[in-house]
């Protein structure tokens, strides 16, 4: 092993990356001692967290101050000092309603429209995205030649841009589309998918279980596997029916994570905008309108920039994720203990 | 013989596929048209001609009306397969078509007479080919290229702004005691729960406020500090041994130097998997480059495709190579770095 | 080089006392060893000298110099771990090298201080391979080396052989006393080994429960333990100990009276003593008069030589050492004697009578 009476060796070199890294950190090697002097090491905490925490304050905790003004103030002026106070007018008008099951009674109809269009597609997704995940992952999780392949094959569309994602699809589901040809060779009529309420819904729901499935999917393979597999053997020895162990064994094991799954894809459905909002852009109508759409498009797209109003309801929109959040904490906190 | 035995060996129960194994695979085959068929459609129709992305129904393959060059010809004609009178079907290059007859002559022997025939007896040959000028057209006509290269300029700049100041926050949080500690704890887990979908409006205001509207850094700055990424690291930068760091001190290292030297090394792994998260991230934003660029010049790539589907309703073929050449490096990454890719996020549980 | 005093040292972690008025000097030079059962602060104090941890009160002198606020980077120690805290993702060079760089000195310098520590401790041929990729009493050396390269003005170990095996650590062991014959530095050990603190140590700081049990040379711990629990954890197998009371005619009775033991001259009738005795030191009694019965209940040969458990007549357990040629077994009555010179007394506070 060891070669005495080798010459000795130069100063050992380290790669070109990491002597790379070290240059540049080395660089800051001397400010830093000069700070790490005059806070003393203790202080060195807060110099580490400070860039961190600046950029949380300047782009998340003020602006949410900012966005509970700009919901109480009126006028159409981006900055605070030039908007008038006017209380709780914003939430009134949003909340002005006839009926809330008919959002054309309400005076912001779009933004009730909004809400029954996510709730909808949330619900829709929700079932849609564990069915799937679930399924597929319970089929990965057998032993299946190529199992790595085919977990690629689900996942890599997670990678991709909702603006890619949104434009596959539109040109697949398009007038003379892939899928319309399909169905006049098949001796069917063209659909106008996009001008059909309902299968504007249907297409805005399965785009997004086929771009974000396979992130689930993950999760809860990962889930599946941890279960032990003496557990399994144990059903086998006792002569357990395949349905009995999906039912009795895997499904009660898996339960935390399909929970979790659940309260993640819920979070996300509500706040659902990129790949819809491309794909349909909300119509036909307003068939597929969804919440943060709206909101986007009252403080930036509108003819008048109402930053007030899209303020106030993001401020709902908020509140409810707020309560999704705490909802999926408190389930985490309960799964750990 | 013996590679099918083992081949049924990797079956549930051992020596026979049952009709669950079957259903497996059936499932799993129908999961590869679906997810790989529409990423193979959208490649194959970038490279079609825009009269081929007209024809309906769509052919699978890419083709392209064949032609020939004739002497005495200055274009080159279509070459069609024809039914002539006789019975014979014959190769003929087309002179000229006016209303349902089309005048035909034999590029063999362009000298003979040319012969006169219904469209209906002639049919055009095709060939596969490729219209590469789908991918270079957008580079030379329109700002592609810019777009390309803001998205890049983004996705790296606030790369590395994340991983420094989400790894020196992380740093504080996992190795050091101090006033104040809990509070930042809970505020990485509150900002978890505000999306930018929330505090649209306020953050544009800060923004202009800050002046940066309609710059890059407006994009670049807002969503740098991550609180997965300062989780994601504190976790990993928690079961570093702390024998390591005493080590350091020790050694006469300043914090910095600790810090920089030997904890950043050695979180490497998880640096790794939040470099990969905000690559993929800041490649595909959408909402908030949306609300915030409104200047063409600083489009990022996808508002620039989101621009130009709603310009360019008739030209397919340019929007389709560029959506390409938008997943073509996300693709690329995840060809390469697949495996890893996927346990990270298993691990983490995070996208 | 450089002199310790630690004066009143106490550290509380929380409402937890861990270390409680410490007081202690150590020369310039000196080898000390601390030892204790586990949980007896030892640990805690080197970490306290390293300044690793902060005191809760007391002070630390370094070369006359207060250092009990200075941080660890500041002292200029060198430390040990148990885990040898070897970077890992860096080579065997650069990690002895890394203090050096820290403090600037010049490459030159650098690169003859590492050679020079590798060569003492036969690391050349490995200075840039991984720590991952040594075997542990390589590692072990490359620990040393990144403390010895430095310099420093105490040298700290804290538990390091700890993750050795056996035949290692007697090899290693050997060679931490030559490098201190060689370079002559001051330093301090922990262990709760105690043949590693008799084999190694100048003098020996014992610790129990946060305080200071005795301080001493290997020997004088050994010959004369200042209480009950010096004697018992010195010395392997431990001491036998019998508890008894002193009778009129001035011997020791046990309390179920079963058993009467001879004692030397003036103690006072009636007083509650121990009576420490090390298996080396109780005798078969051959033809002489047996100063008491014992019941043999296990025979260990150990080749060179046998230990004997067994009981009096009143169950207190007593080992002895006897030559392998003895033909004890298992359930034989066996008279002995125990040698009169070596018997430590204890009086009802566990302290030592010193006659």
């Amino acid at each position: 092993m060891s070669q005495t009476g080798s010459p000795p060796r130069a100063i050992p070199r380290d790669s070109l990356a990491s002597r790379l890294i070290q240059g540049i950190a080395g660089l800051a090697d001397r400010p830093m001692a000069w700070i790490q002097h005059a806070v003393g090491g203790r202080g060195m905490a807060y110099v580490f967290l400070g860039p961190n925490i600046l950029f949380f304050g300047l782009f998340v905790f003020l602006p949410i101050g900012i966005n509970m003004a700009m919901s109480l103030t009126g006028g159409t002026n981006l900055f605070l000092s030039e908007r008038p106070f006017i209380g709780g007018d914003h939430y009134r008008s949003l909340m002005q309603c006839g009926s809330y099951l008919d959002p054309a009674s309400c005076r912001e109809d779009h933004f009730w429209k909004g809400v029954s269009n996510t709730l909808k597609f949330t619900l829709f997704q929700m079932v849609a995205m564990v069915g799937t995940a679930l399924v597929t992952a319970l089929v990965l999780n057998r032993k299946i030649r190529g199992r790595g392949f085919f977990r690629a094959v689900y996942f890599f569309p997670v990678l991709l841009s909702p603006v890619v994602v949104a434009l596959i699809w539109k040109w697949i589901l398009q007038r003379d589309g892939l899928l319309n040809g399909a169905i006049t060779l098949a001796g069917g009529e063209k659909i106008l998918f996009f001008v059909e309420p309902g299968w504007a819904m249907f297409w805005a729901v399965f785009v997004s279980v086929w771009a974000h499935m396979g992130f689930y999917t993950l999760i809860l393979l990962a889930g599946l596997q941890a279960i032990p597999a003496d557990l399994y053997e144990a059903a086998e020895m006792d002569g357990t029916k395949p349905m009995r162990v999906l039912t009795r064994i895997t499904l009660p094991l898996l339960w935390p994570n399909l929970v979790v799954v659940l309260v993640l894809v819920l979070i996300k459905a509500v706040q659902t905008f990129d790949e819809v909002f491309v794909l349909t852009g909300g119509g036909p109508g307003t068939a597929t309108l969804m919440v943060v759409q709206y909101i986007y498009e009252t403080a930036f797209a509108n003819q008048v920039q109402n930053f007030g109003l899209a303020a106030a309801a993001s401020m709902l929109l908020g509140s409810v994720l707020f309560a999704l959040t705490m909802l999926q904490l408190w389930i985490a906190r309960r799964k750990a203990a | 013989m013996n590679r099918v035995a083992s081949l049924l060996r990797q079956t549930r129960r051992p020596g026979r596929l049952g009709w669950t194994d079957i259903l497996s695979y059936a499932y799993l085959a129908l999961g590869v048209v679906l997810m790989f068929g529409p990423v193979l459609w959208l490649v194959l129709s970038s490279l079609k001609t825009p009269a081929a992305l007209l024809e309906f129904p769509p052919s699978f393959l890419p083709l392209t009306q064949k032609t020939i060059s004739v002497p005495g010809h200055a274009q080159p004609l279509e070459l069609h397969r024809v039914r002539l009178p006789d019975g014979s079907v014959k190769e003929l290059a087309q002179v000229r078509r006016i209303g349902i007859q089309a005048t035909m002559i034999d590029p063999a022997n362009p000298a003979a007479p040319a012969i006169r025939v219904p469209i209906e007896a002639r049919e055009p040959i095709r060939e596969v080919a490729f219209a590469w000028s789908n991918y270079t057209e957008p580079l030379k006509q329109f700002a592609f290229g810019r777009y390309f290269a803001n998205s890049l300029v983004v996705t790296i700049a606030a790369t590395i702004i994340t991983l420094l100041i989400n790894s020196m926050a992380a740093y504080a949080l996992a190795i050091y005691e101090f006033r104040g500690k809990n509070a930042a704890l809970l505020m990485v887990i509150g900002t978890l729960m505000i999306p930018i979908t929330i505090v649209l409006v306020p953050v544009f205001l800060v923004v202009t406020q800050l002046g940066l509207n309609n710059s890059l850094w407006a994009v670049i700055l807002p969503g740098a500090a991550t609180p997965t990424g300062v989780f994601l690291l504190r976790q990993y930068m928690l079961t570093l041994p702390r024998d390591l760091i005493e080590a350091a001190r020790m050694d006469k290292a300043s914090e910095w130097q600790i810090y920089s030297r030997i904890v950043m090394p050695l979180t490497l792994p998880a640096l790794a998997v939040l470099a990969i998260f905000s690559i993929m991230w800041r490649w595909n934003e959408f909402l908030w480059p949306l609300a915030v660029l409104t200047k063409s010049e600083v489009y990022t790539l996808q508002i620039g495709l989101n621009a130009f589907q709603g310009e360019l309703q008739t030209q397919w073929h340019y929007l389709l190579a560029m959506t390409v050449m938008t997943l073509a490096p996300v693709a690329l990454v995840f060809v390469f770095l697949q495996r890893f890719i996927t346990t990270g996020i298993a691990n983490t549980g995070m996208k | 080089m450089a002199g310790l005093v630690l004066k009143g040292i106490g550290k509380s972690f929380g409402p937890v006392e861990v270390l409680r008025g410490i007081d202690l000097d150590v020369a310039d030079g000196e080898f000390v060893v601390f030892v204790g059962p586990s949980g007896c602060g030892k640990s805690t104090l080197l970490r306290v000298i390293a300044g690793l941890e902060e005191v809760t009160s007391g002070t630390i002198l370094i070369d006359g110099q207060d250092v009990t606020t200075e941080r660890a980077a500041e002292r200029g120690l060198a430390m040990v771990f148990q885990s040898y805290a070897l970077y890992p993702h860096m080579s065997v060079y650069r990690n002895i090298a890394f203090a050096l760089e820290n403090m600037r000195l010049p490459p030159a310098e650098i690169e003859a201080r590492v050679r020079r520590a590798a060569t003492m401790l036969r690391l050349t041929d490995y200075l840039d391979r991984k720590p991952g990729a040594l075997s542990g009493g390589q590692r072990q050396r490359v620990a040393i080396g990144r403390a010895v390269v430095r310099d420093p003005k105490i040298f700290l170990f804290d538990e390091p052989l700890s993750n050795l095996d056996a035949e290692l650590r007697v090899a290693t062991r050997k060679e931490l006393a030559g490098l201190h014959a060689e370079i002559g530095g001051t330093m301090i050990y922990v262990t709760h080994d105690q043949v590693e603190a008799m084999t190694l140590a100048n003098r020996i700081v014992v610790l129990n429960k946060g305080r200071i049990e005795q301080v001493g040379t290997p020997l004088e711990l050994y010959n004369r333990p200042a209480n009950l629990f010096v004697a018992g954890f010195i010395g392997s197998p431990r001491m036998n100990f019998i508890r008894g009371q002193v009778t009129p005619e001035g011997r020791l009775v046990t309390p179920d009276g079963k058993v009467t033991l001879p004692l030397p001259a003036g103690h006072a009738p009636g007083a509650e003593i121990t009576l420490g005795i090390r298996p080396e030191h109780v005798l078969p009694a051959g033809g002489e008069a047996p100063d008491a019965i014992l019941t043999v209940d296990l025979v260990e040969k150990l080749g060179s030589e046998a230990y004997l458990y067994g009981t009096l007549a009143d169950g207190t357990a007593l080992t002895l050492r006897s030559p392998l040629e003895d033909p004890a077994r298992r359930g034989d009555s066996l008279p002995i004697r125990f040698e009169r010179q070596r018997l430590h007394l204890f009086d009802a506070a566990g302290l030592a009578i010193r006659p």
